[in-house]
């Protein structure tokens, strides 16, 4: 049992799954039993559908657990530990035979997320121990020089992976360009798109590669001072960024003399966003860290050339960073043998909704939709009807299942209408409704908007106006033409990127989902059966058991029924506010 | 822009307890005269009081020079910073995309009936504080709620009902 590792899943989604209880009971047996196996942690491996996961290491191989509780903490001891037999049923991925959930690890390309569920993300020899900071020591050994580091990350082809997709080794050369006594590299981890999480994944797994990304990227820009500006609501990874920080100043890598060359001095700080989605823009980012209301900058000049405090800056994303060390390691070739011909590598897709497999996937570009829901994704829930996925969040669109070849690539993406952003990837079903979605969004940005730009702050809100209307019923004639309008204005006059891109959500769905706009404008009818106005609840009579709950709860007295009695709504008197039908148990309310 | 969020609880906390403002000496000693550091002042406040009194922002500026104006104007900027006081727990209800695509609204219609508490309120015992966010970055737990540190996922109606209610129990025995 010496050898024995038993490693348990401690990522935010781990934890919120109760992976905590997990830990501390394997920690309890080992301790009362005098148990001599390896305890360790490490971050999350994406499989958040199978959380909490453990993974066992003994002589014959490795074998995860999923959805682990501590009941089965006992067991997997006194099965797999103590008797060497591995409890099949429970095992979701294992390098010793097939799986069901085996696809989902098999299918992906594992470079940004490679050490992610691998290693203890509060270790920096583990770190090291995987070709950690070697990238970093390659360029200084071989004396690579600052444009050839940049040479390398053109030729790889990586593309900025936070949104817009512009070329990272490109965007360094820039900021190469111009000299001054300070420069700044940034890195954007304010994950802005609700629904995304690949950067907080990333973070909490393997702080390290991202710290030598921004170190490699400072190499090569001439940057003096590093920031990590990252979201208030990501606790977790706030922290061990600072215990990877620290690890890094001892080491020598971060600090002053860096590496042990005479002069280098290079630290990173982070600096705690306070929650405004605008500030994924660059220009309002850095406003942020001056102090100031994040609100979006005029360019030129561009921050390669003024930026944080007008000195030249690089902004780069969390995935971006990560990417660097495992560029440089194996050369600019091996990532781009991967991908299409204009979107090289790989990306990290935060893959959610109506799916089956929900969690982190890194996938080939050029890899289709539909690869990604049915073979990595196990296909959609219940094995309900695909409807769309929604790309890109506020600023992207939803993709609907007809297109779903697909490919994943910059291009492909933006001609679809919705955009590649940051990588998160929300499947929908027959019941969702896409006006409602629509409405979800533009709900999402007009709330977000700075109100620097009048038609920004001012259309956003009339289009959700007509939007909130259409779902409610009171939809007219003319108000698809009318978004349309508002939509094509307020991308023309806006500034920044958020008010450029907040008319897509409703141009993609009116685009592929018109029928359903027109079904709540016409027909005053929610074909998913979501927008509540619109249905009308009546009692099954076969189902009604007369136990007066639903009576009970509507709040406006429109249900007629005593106890044991078949009950009646009165649909002059209802106002749809669906408490029948949520609280009633026997599933007797309908929804037309 | 966030202008709802200015005034509206503004109500549901009557009197406001008057703060301690010395305990802010620290923070400003670490930051006053460095740029850059209006926002981590008023995170820091926030982080003594729970939220920024009238007080803390005079007192700001008249320790360090930033004007009243300018910190008014980050404060009801940023999502982050709340103007009034809040309950002992904060729940922070996800609202983000996966979670509304999994409806989370009839959950937090739920939690609203159960709280008697509108978005942004605070219960009558000083215990909850509800909050609508855009993604705890939990999504494929969705719908995802979070109680201080901790997160609860895959909930229903019924489930965060549940929760509050143990968490309410636990405070009444722990008070007798
Ligand atoms: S959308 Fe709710 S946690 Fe991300």
């Amino acid at each position: 049992m010496e050898n024995t590792k038993i490693i348990v899943g401690l990522g935010s989604c781990g934890l919120a799954a109760g992976a905590g209880k997990v830990y501390d009971e394997f920690k309890r047996i080992k301790e009362a039993d005098n148990l001599v196996f390896e305890l360790k942690k490490t971050s999350c491996i994406g499989m958040c559908y199978n959380e909490p996961l453990v993974e066992v290491i003994d002589e014959t191989g490795s074998y995860l657990y999923g959805k682990v509780d501590v009941k089965m903490a006992d067991e997997i001891i006194d099965k797999h530990l103590n008797k060497f037999s591995p409890i099949k049923e429970f095992i979701v991925s294992s390098d010793q035979f097939e799986t069901k959930d085996g696809t989902f690890l098999n299918g992906q390309v594992r470079i940004a997320l490679r050490d992610c569920g691998y290693i203890d993300p509060e270790s920096i020899e583990e770190y090291e121990a995987r070709q950690g900071y070697e990238a970093i020591k390659k360029i200084l050994n071989e004396k690579i020089k600052d444009t050839d580091v940049i040479q390398i990350v053109m030729d790889s082809g990586l593309r900025g992976r936070g949104g817009a997709g512009f070329s990272t080794g490109m965007k360094w050369k820039f900021c190469n360009n111009y000299k001054a006594p300070n420069k700044y590299i940034i890195c954007n981890a304010d994950e802005g798109d609700p629904g995304a999480f690949m950067d907080r994944s990333l973070l909490e797994g393997d702080p390290h590669a991202v710290l030598e990304g921004m170190i490699i990227g400072a190499y090569a820009i001439g940057a003096t001072e590093g920031i990590i500006y990252c979201r208030a609501e990501y606790p977790l990874a706030i922290k061990r960024l600072n215990i990877a920080l620290d690890q890094a100043r001892k080491k020598g890598y971060l600090g002053e003399n860096i590496f042990g060359i005479e002069g280098w001095n290079f630290d990173i700080r982070i600096k705690e966003g306070a929650g405004a989605f605008v500030c994924g823009e660059e220009t309002a980012l850095m406003a942020s860290i001056e102090g100031e209301r994040g609100m979006p900058r005029k360019r030129p000049p561009f921050p390669a050339e003024s930026g944080l405090w007008k000195s030249p800056s690089n902004i780069n994303n969390v995935e971006s960073f990560s990417n660097i060390p495992w560029i440089i390691n194996n050369g600019p070739a091996a990532y781009a043998q991967y991908g299409t011909e204009k979107s090289k590598g790989t990306k990290v897709f935060a893959l959610t909704g109506k799916i089956k497999n929900g969690g982190l996937v890194e996938v080939p570009m050029g890899i289709s939709i539909k690869d990604i829901v049915y073979k990595l994704g196990g296909g959609i829930i219940d094995d309900k009807k695909f409807k769309a996925v929604q790309l890109g969040g506020p600023s992207g669109g939803c993709i609907p299942e007809y297109l779903s070849d697909t490919m994943i690539d910059y291009d492909s993406v933006v001609a679809t209408g919705a955009i590649m952003g940051s990588g998160g990837m929300v499947v929908m079903d027959e019941t969702t409704c896409m006006v409602d979605i629509a409405r979800f969004f533009l709900d999402f940005t007009q709330k977000e908007s700075c109100g620097k730009c009048t038609f920004c702050r001012i259309g956003t809100k009339r289009m959700l106006e007509i939007l909130t209307r259409i779902t409610e019923g009171e939809g007219k004639v003319g108000d698809i033409e009318m978004l349309e309008e508002l939509a094509s204005q307020i991308r023309d006059a806006s500034l920044c990127g958020l008010g450029n891109s907040a008319p897509n959500p409703v141009l993609t769905t009116i685009k592929y989902f018109r029928d359903e706009y027109e079904a709540h404008i016409r027909d005053k009818k929610c074909p998913a059966l979501c927008c509540k106005k619109l249905l009308t609840y009546t009692v099954i009579p076969d189902k009604c058991t007369g136990c007066v709950v639903c009576k009970r709860a509507c709040p406006a007295n429109a249900i007629d029924g005593d106890k044991k009695v078949v009950h009646f709504i009165h649909q002059e008197l209802c106002t749809k506010c669906g408490a029948c039908y949520s609280k009633c148990k026997f599933e007797a309310i309908q929804l037309n | 822009m966030r202008v709802a969020r200015l005034h509206k609880n503004g109500s549901s906390v009557k009197v406001l307890k008057p703060v301690d403002i010395s305990l802010m000496d620290p923070l400003i000693e670490k930051y006053k005269g460095k740029k850059g550091s209006l926002i981590p002042l008023l995170q820091g406040t926030q982080n003594l009081y729970g939220y920024i009194p009238r007080e803390a922002f005079q007192k700001l500026a008249s320790d360090t020079g930033l004007k009243i104006s300018e910190m008014y104007g980050v404060a009801t900027f940023y999502a982050q910073f709340r103007l009034s006081p809040v309950g002992k727990n904060i729940i922070r209800m996800c609202h983000g995309t996966a979670c509304h695509v999994q409806n989370v609204t009839a959950v937090t219609e739920d939690l609203i009936d159960e709280l008697k508490i509108k978005d942004g309120e605070t219960t009558e015992d000083g215990l909850f504080t509800l909050e609508t966010v855009a993604c705890l970055g939990c999504c494929s737990l969705a719908p995802v709620m979070m109680i201080g540190e901790e997160t609860h996922g895959k909930l229903d109606g019924k489930k965060a009902v549940k929760i509050i209610k143990d968490m309410r129990r636990k405070e009444v025995t722990s008070k007798n």
